[in-house]
């Protein structure tokens, strides 16, 4: 049994798994402390990963050599690509997944990663010696060493969940809540607050009547989250469920609402807005008289369903007068009803670009402590938290990602330089370079600095060169061969399209938006040979390579605009001015700064309150 | 505004001697009202970059015997006027000499203000790409403070309209993206081209309106013209009160075009005067006459000066030439030297005229006569009464940029629209146009975003 480590990851969730595998995989030595090893990797909400911005970070998330993709594709009973009507940016992969095999699926990878041991028990205090974490202690009464400590502790920090006047503390239903960590660090100097966040009921499945209700299949196509070749889906897929509240579904929730945890003033906290309860929902929007839920299989081998849209902390009895109502649920048998849970979090403005917290040296936070929500914005985070954990013991320059080069790069530079107000969850619009940001190409962006850091395996590395160079040669197959009007005229008029006068290049035409490549191939003979010659990955590559020739105009444009903005990326500030005395700041400014120490030039203009001309004082000091 | 600004810029203390400087347009004649030198000169006579040796003086007793050096915008340190007074380094001559300037209508420098100024003129470092898009940013957003101090409140409530419609305009854009699964409606591609159409037309209003804002700015442009000799040098003459243009009687002696900008009733105007038209072999006079036109193209006003005395039917041809020139200005027919003729010849002269519907006067510049009918005629033509105080005038060459460069953006979301391209190409343009705003209307941010959609959408899967 051995009580020194490297790294250290507290709780087992999304964060911590990447986080613990992360700084094993890089080499050092690492341990995962975990209040359930039965729970590794529990989806404590949806049984579902990916989605709008979110499927994006997955992949980014597999590229680098983490396994969220990887856990959810070989869990996977159902996946889809959203938004394939928008442009590639949009596009994103959704799966829902079987939760047990989500589980063992990461307790497979967790148990057998080399360097990486698991303790199960709940950490009481933590160990800081000169303003540096050195270690912890458990509940069990056991000590630990790390020269590195990750917290990834999710809504169990002073978890209490409510169900209607009911107020359990917990982090999950059934799981203990944890206490001591948040006072210890309060009592360091670290600002610490509350959230909100909720989950619906659970149904049996055999009470529902699908016949009311609409279906929604998947897609059965080529496309999955993780970037490795062998990696695919294994289990047999289901469908979701879609069906409607109503006026009377309605009508019994209002009765219910002076019970509400919500608006009797027992929860007082801050829940995310785009997650609203149902009773939120029929508050805030009481003109709308019906609103969509999806019954979502929670797997294989399961009855169990997730009531997706349904999250409510209303008492047990209103909940399930409510559901009655609702087409398919009246005769519903619930598993147990929604709940809403409050947390602590911490202010991630007191964090430094690479997770570790300006406070206490070597302590790194992950996932929900710093006020996000989300499977997949832990996931990202605990990843970059194990990577920067490891480097703090081994030396190396510290691993940030910028805002053009991933979603986890806007997400971490929002957190700490804005702070949250809110859960915060992903959107697309967050990112400035949603174009760059594609779940396409997250391997060719991230791929190579996972490979740097040695977390890439082999496989997928020469998976990502062997994908590069198929593509480069079928790019310049497309900007090098004409093809003449009377060949393709008929397929062109036959997509609406207007006739060619003279030859044209295919990625001239590829440019127009009436059809794609693979349209194109069925065309013509000469193409569709081309691309069958093509190995290894073909769809892969072929829509990969589409996107680059079919959209190179926006591409280039918002390279430019990203090159532009990223010369401010690249000036240092932290240490170099003292806010205080700059008497040409604005107040709120010298505050903001202060609060937030920013790492470069360009972070500072992130922060909300620093107007462009404080930017230019700060410029001018710097003597730019 | 107080723009001037002062402070001693040696080290805190005692020393030999001690240096306060003085910045912005007006240091010079400032320093000048508490200045003497011993040959009685004015600071505002000197050469620039020149030292001159004096007085401070505080009414009649002498403060210290100092060594003054001037410089003039832009060369100087912070690009503006700038005065450095060189006093004995005594804390009390320091503080009695800037208490003084400070009296006398300077203001105090805030920490760092003169590297500020410095920067937002355009003297440090400015040629460095990476700075140039910041400092355009810092440079509209100081002088968008400043216009928004000085405009009354329409511009800001114009702006605020304009900014509330683009964020929902963007909202309804991000939300067929970011939302698309959701059980919301979404805005169909009529409502969008709706929304930004109306966006455009509100862009364009403020653009156009920088035409008037400038002209309030720089003056209305005013065009003196007339056949040569006919007295236009000597009408601006009087209109300026001083000799500026040159008067002769040689025919076509004004061969340059020289501008003059005169204050009426506090309308500025800007004049200017043109060589004068008629038939000649001069080749630097031919020259002359044609910018003359293109002079007049130029101009809002046109005052086509006649010579009474010489008013024949050939000034009748040549003016049907100038009104067919000025049919999209304001043309004011002045007859000059009207103290030549008797009353009667002056009531055939109107009449000769009556055909071309335009505005008449008589004056005579030589003996200042009825130049304030003039005037009168000039402020109608200058039409302000269309402007009322809630009216919004982009007078900011930074905004004017700004909206212009909006402005392209948001036609390329039009035809985006038009063209049926996804919502996350359009939102380039969209967001392109916002940042062009952003430096007048403030930045609107994607949390503005989303709380918006929140606001209005019901979101939650």
């Amino acid at each position: 049994m051995d009580f020194n480590y490297d790294v250290i990851v507290v709780g087992g969730g999304h964060a911590g798994c990447e986080a613990a595998c992360a700084a094993a995989n890089m080499g050092s030595r690492t341990l995962l402390i975990t209040m359930d090893m039965n729970k590794i990797g529990q989806m404590s909400c949806n049984p579902a990963v990916g989605g709008i911005a979110k499927g994006q970070i997955v992949r980014e998330i597999d590229a680098l050599g983490g396994y969220m993709g990887i856990v959810a594709d070989r869990s996977a009973i159902q996946f889809r690509m959203l938004n394939r009507s928008k442009g590639p940016a949009m596009w994103s992969p959704r799966s829902q997944n079987d939760r047990h095999r989500f589980i063992e699926e990461w307790t497979r990878i967790v148990s057998n990663t080399p360097r990486l041991s698991i303790w199960q028990d709940t950490v009481a205090r933590l160990i800081v010696r000169d303003n540096a974490i050195v270690g912890l202690s458990t509940l069990l009464g056991v000590e630990f060493r790390a020269k590195a400590v990750v917290l990834t502790t999710g809504t169990f920090l002073g978890g209490l969940m409510h169900f209607g006047a009911t107020q359990l503390s917990g982090g999950r239903v059934s799981e203990p809540a944890s206490f001591g960590i948040t006072e210890q660090l309060k009592s360091l100097g670290f600002v610490a607050g509350r959230m909100k966040t909720g989950t619906p009921c659970r149904i049996d499945g055999r009470s529902i009547d699908f016949s009311k209700t609409a279906e929604q299949q998947g897609d059965n196509d080529f496309h999955k989250f993780s970037f490795l070749p062998n990696i695919r889906r294994e289990l047999p897929q289901s469908s979701c469920w879609i069906t409607y509240t109503n006026e009377r579904t309605h009508e019994e929730l209002r009765k219910g609402l002076s019970d509400s945890p919500l608006y009797n003033g027992q929860i007082t906290s801050i829940g995310p807005r785009y997650c609203p309860s149902i009773e939120t929902k029929i508050v805030t929007f009481s003109e709308k008289t019906s609103h969509q839920l999806f019954l979502e299989p929670e797997g294989v081998d399961s009855q169990e369903y997730y009531l997706n849209g349904f999250s409510s902390s209303l008492p047990f009895p209103v909940q399930l007068a409510a559901l009655k109502t609702i087409p398919g649920l009246e005769q519903v048998q619930l598993y147990r009803p929604g709940y809403a849970i409050e947390y602590d979090f911490f202010d991630p403005t007191q964090l430094k670009p690479n997770l570790e917290t300006k406070l206490l040296k070597n302590l790194f936070f992950a996932g929900q402590i710093n006020g996000t929500t989300g499977y997949e914005e832990a996931g990202g985070q605990g990843l970059l938290a194990g990577i920067n954990a490891h480097i703090n013991c081994h030396g190396g320059k510290e691993f940030v990602l910028r805002r053009d080069e991933a979603y986890i790069g806007v997400l971490v530079d929002d957190l700490v330089s804005k702070g949250v107000d809110e859960p915060y969850r992903m959107f697309t619009s967050r990112a400035e370079y949603r174009l760059t940001l594609r779940q396409d190409d997250a391997d060719v962006r991230l791929t190579p600095k996972a490979d740097a850091l040695g977390l890439a395996a082999s496989d997928r590395v020469s998976a990502l060169n062997k994908k590069l160079l198929e593509q480069g040669e079928l790019v310049t197959f497309l900007r090098n061969f004409s093809v003449k009007p009377v060949h393709i005229n008929p397929f062109l008029r036959s997509c609406g399209s207007s006739d060619l006068k003279h030859g044209c290049r295919l990625s001239d035409l590829l440019l127009r938006p009436q059809f794609g490549l693979a349209d194109l191939a069925e065309a013509l003979p000469v193409l569709k040979e081309r691309i069958e010659q093509i190995p290894f990955l073909r769809e892969e590559i072929v829509e990969s390579a589409e996107v680059l020739l079919k959209y190179s105009g926006y591409l280039e444009r918002e390279k430019l605009v990203a090159e532009k903005l990223n010369r401010l990326e690249s000036i240092p500030l932290r240490g170099r001015l003292d806010y205080a005395t700059i008497k040409s700041l604005s107040t709120e400014a010298r505050q903001k700064l202060q609060k937030v120490d920013p790492e470069t030039v360009g972070q500072a203009s992130r922060i909300p309150g620093i107007s462009p001309s404080d930017i230019n004082v700060l410029l001018v000091l710097l003597g730019r | 505004m107080n723009n001037i600004v002062c402070a001693i810029s040696s080290p805190p203390g005692v020393g030999g001697i001690a240096v306060i400087r003085l910045s912005g347009s007006g240091s010079i004649e400032l320093v000048d009202t508490v200045f003497c030198k011993p040959n009685g000169k004015k600071l505002k006579q000197q050469a620039a970059n020149s030292i001159h040796f004096g007085t401070i003086k505080q009414g009649e007793s002498v403060l210290d015997d100092v060594l003054i050096s001037i410089f003039r915008a832009p060369h100087s340190f912070t690009g503006e006027d700038t005065v450095e007074i060189s006093c004995h380094g005594s804390t009390y001559i320091q503080q009695s000499i800037l208490r003084l300037l400070i009296d006398k209508g300077a203001r105090l420098a805030e920490a760092g203000e003169f590297t500020r100024r410095a920067f937002l003129n355009g003297k440090m470092d400015l040629s460095q790409a990476e700075a140039v898009a910041d400092l355009i940013a810092s440079e509209s957003r100081a002088a968008h403070r400043m216009a928004l101090n000085q405009m009354r409140g329409g511009f800001s409530d114009e702006l605020k309209k304009l900014r509330t419609g683009l964020l929902d305009f963007v909202s309804l854009v991000e939300l067929e993206l970011d939302f698309s699964e959701e059980d919301v409606e979404f805005a169909d591609r009529g409502q969008l081209k709706d929304l930004a159409s109306r966006i455009e037309k509100r862009i364009a209003e403020l653009t156009r309106s920088f035409q008037m804002g400038n002209a309030l700015k720089k003056g209305i442009p005013v065009a003196l013209a007339g056949e040569t000799n006919a007295g236009k040098s000597t009408l601006l003459n009087t209109l300026l009160n001083e000799d500026r243009a040159i008067v002769s009687e040689i025919h076509g002696t004004t061969r340059d075009v020289i501008e003059e900008r005169i204050s009426i009733e506090g309308v500025s105007f800007r004049f200017i005067d043109t060589a004068g038209i008629r038939d000649t072999e001069d080749t630097i006079e031919k020259l002359g006459i044609e910018r003359t036109y293109r002079k007049i193209e130029q101009a809002d006003i046109v005052l086509w000066v006649i010579d009474s005395t010489q008013a024949s039917e050939h000034i009748e041809w040549l003016t049907q030439q100038i009104a067919e020139k000025t049919e999209d200005k304001k043309l004011i027919l002045v007859f000059n030297k009207t103290d030549k003729i008797s009353g009667e010849e002056l009531k055939i002269l109107y009449q000769l005229f009556d055909r071309f519907n335009v505005e008449r006067i008589h004056i005579s510049a030589k003996k200042k006569l009825h130049i304030a009918d003039l005037e009168k005629a000039l402020l109608r033509a200058a039409q302000l009464p269309d402007i009322q105080p809630g009216d919004v005038v982009v007078s900011n060459e930074r905004h004017y940029e700004s909206l212009s460069k909006a402005l392209v953006s948001i036609q390329r979301v039009i035809k985006g629209i038009d063209e049926n391209i996804s919502g996350d190409f359009l939102s380039q343009d969209i967001r392109e146009c916002m940042n062009h705003l952003g430096e007048i209307t403030g930045q609107i941010s994607t949390d503005e975003i989303l709380g918006n959609i929140f606001s209005k959408f019901c979101i939650g899967k």
